[in-house]
């Protein structure tokens, strides 16, 4: 439809009075911050000694050659590679259940959903006595391990947290899914003789892959920001086994003031992440319809 | 008819199972929030014996922590940022699925594109700006980076895409301007994504833990998560307290949840079923 010019001014002034604001606030805080953070990056900025000095790369050489960097770039993909299958099955398993012809369904998915819209400092603290060494899992199980002080176990209950969590958050995603699946195909499945089984793997899963790769994407942004749960239940310890990327750019930033060198950490962590992202979008994201 | 009974009983075997693993720790928290020993890991038996309870622990929240200065400040940050969140999401939105005019598409796909970037990034940005605008341990300081987020001007954009244009057309030949279109036609239809946007700001910022932990320094700026979460290890050999407190905070996300179920669902439908 053409517009006559005096209706294109109107648009466009209208257009701009209602764009006008929230524009400003998103240019302010997050598209120039994200041009300023990489130049940020190539300083040494100390908030403490007030230093503002230009260093070149040598914050990613530095970061390149320290120990505890790469234990929490190790750390972080393992806890990754942990979390999203797992939650990610979670979720669509139990979408599927929900999906079922079953009493108090209402129910059921608020039970699932609780952590999810719980706080993440509230679940930590919960985590920590659950785990702790005469809390109720060790009591349940008969173990005597102190879950988050040992060193071998502390990043695997902050796992079990995170999976917790988020598979009731992911598994709405696939119930909406799941429900845009047309029933035919399973009558179509049933009247050929396919089992529930079949129909899972051969209907349902295919049906949901849009859903799937949506998820996959959102679990590996989340996973490989973990802070709060660290922060929370570990602090990064015992003996570092739980720092993760993003907890060393908050040391480094907010504990030693070393903005220029955790601004160069995070940008480490974001290329990790639009990379894990491409290899994503190359293996699991489905064709365009 | 055997086989099918089986089935039934094996998966609402499974179904409770789920359930317990699921809600179970919130039982668990809610006993010892009413236990009246501080030795609550002694035996679980212990907690679930009435004459063991007590709601002292939540009277002591209020006196034994500055709770109600952070219930404060969380409540007055989160209303603030769900009021401009609805607010500059449904005319940004408005815009991108109404308005064409020249531009529109880069700063779309500026929009778009930064939504890939993690916000870790942001971070050390942010809080430069904030320390030179003297704004660090302030509730500005807290509050604005947060007035409007682009996945909510996403999720409105798409809802009003699904406006059928016959009504707007109608309207403009009417000589209605495009103020009162928004006004008076796609508002009032736009109760659901209202209410979403409203929801998700409303848990985010409620629940929101990393800026304000960066940007509040003394107690007094305090949010529920960040106070809690500092002073956690300063309470720790008192966990009825610790389990009280904890409660507290996620009794009005639970309750917004239980009121506006539908309205959850629906907007994750849109925003996630459409990617």
């Amino acid at each position: 439809m053409a517009q006559p010019a005096t209706r294109q001014r109107e648009i466009t002034t209208i257009a701009w009075l209602f764009l006008g604001f929230p524009l400003l606030l998103i240019s302010i805080f997050v598209f120039f911050p994200i041009a300023f953070s990489f130049l940020i990056s190539f300083f040494d900025w100390n908030l403490v000694t007030n230093q503002r000095r230009f260093v070149g790369v040598d914050n990613y050489t530095k970061l390149l050659g320290d120990a505890l960097f790469w234990k929490s770039a190790r750390n972080t993909v393992l806890y990754t590679i942990g979390v999203v299958p797992l939650q990610t099955f979670l979720a669509l398993f139990l979408a599927f259940v929900m999906n079922q012809k079953i009493r108090g369904r209402g129910f059921f998915r608020l039970a699932f959903y609780v952590p999810a819209i719980t706080s993440s400092v509230v679940t930590s603290t919960l985590f920590i006595a659950l785990f702790s060494k005469q809390g109720l899992i060790n009591q349940m199980t008969g173990l005597e391990n102190d879950w988050l002080t040992n060193p071998r176990t502390a990043m695997l209950t902050i796992m079990a947290n995170n999976i917790w969590t988020t598979s009731g958050y992911f598994m709405v995603s696939f119930l909406a899914g799941l429900q845009s699946i047309p029933d035919s195909l399973y009558e179509a499945a049933r009247i050929d003789g396919a089992s529930a089984w079949q129909q899972f793997w051969k209907i349902t899963v295919p049906m949901v892959r849009p859903v799937t790769y949506f998820v996959l994407v959102l679990g590996l942004i989340g996973c490989f920001q973990v802070f709060d749960q660290i922060f929370i239940m570990s602090a990064g310890g015992p003996v570092n086994s739980t720092t993760t990327m993003s907890y060393y750019v908050y040391i480094n930033g907010f504990k030693y003031f070393k903005l220029g060198y955790a601004a160069a950490a995070a940008m480490v962590l974001a290329v990790v992440i639009f990379s894990a992202n491409q290899l994503q979008n190359k293996y699991f994201k489905p064709e365009v319809d | 008819m055997q086989r099918l009974h089986l089935q039934k009983l094996v998966f609402y075997a499974v179904l409770l199972l789920m359930t317990a693993v699921y809600i179970g720790p919130f039982i668990y928290q809610f006993f010892i929030s009413i236990s009246h020993s501080k030795d609550v890991f002694g035996s679980p038996g212990n907690l679930i014996q009435p004459p063991n309870w007590t709601l002292q622990n939540y009277a002591n929240v209020w006196v034994d922590l500055p709770f109600k200065q952070w219930l404060v400040n969380s409540v007055f940050i989160t209303v603030v940022q769900t009021i401009t969140n609805v607010f500059f999401s449904a005319l940004a939105g408005f815009v991108f699925a109404r308005l064409d005019f020249p531009g529109r598409r880069f700063i779309f796909g500026l929009l778009l594109s930064s939504l890939t970037v993690p916000g870790i990034i942001l971070l050390v940005p942010k809080f430069i700006f904030m320390n030179d605008l003297r704004l660090v341990n302030t509730y500005t300081g807290l509050i604005i980076p947060n007035l409007v987020t682009i996945t909510n001007i996403f999720l409105m954009k798409q809802f009003f895409e699904t406006i059928p244009k016959d009504l707007e057309e109608a309207a403009l030949i009417d000589g209605c301007s495009y103020f009162r279109i928004f006004w008076q036609i796609f508002l009032p239809v736009s109760t659901p994504a209202l209410a979403a946007v409203a929801i998700y700001t409303f848990q985010g910022s409620w629940n929101e833990f990393l800026w304000p932990v960066i940007i509040s320094i003394t107690s007094d700026h305090f949010t529920l998560p960040v106070g809690v979460g500092f002073l956690k290890n300063q309470f720790q050999s008192d966990w009825p307290l610790l389990m009280a407190g904890t409660l507290l905070i996620t009794l009005p996300t639970l309750c917004i949840f239980l009121v506006f179920q539908r309205y959850f669902v629906q907007g994750i439908a849109a925003s996630g079923g459409k990617e």
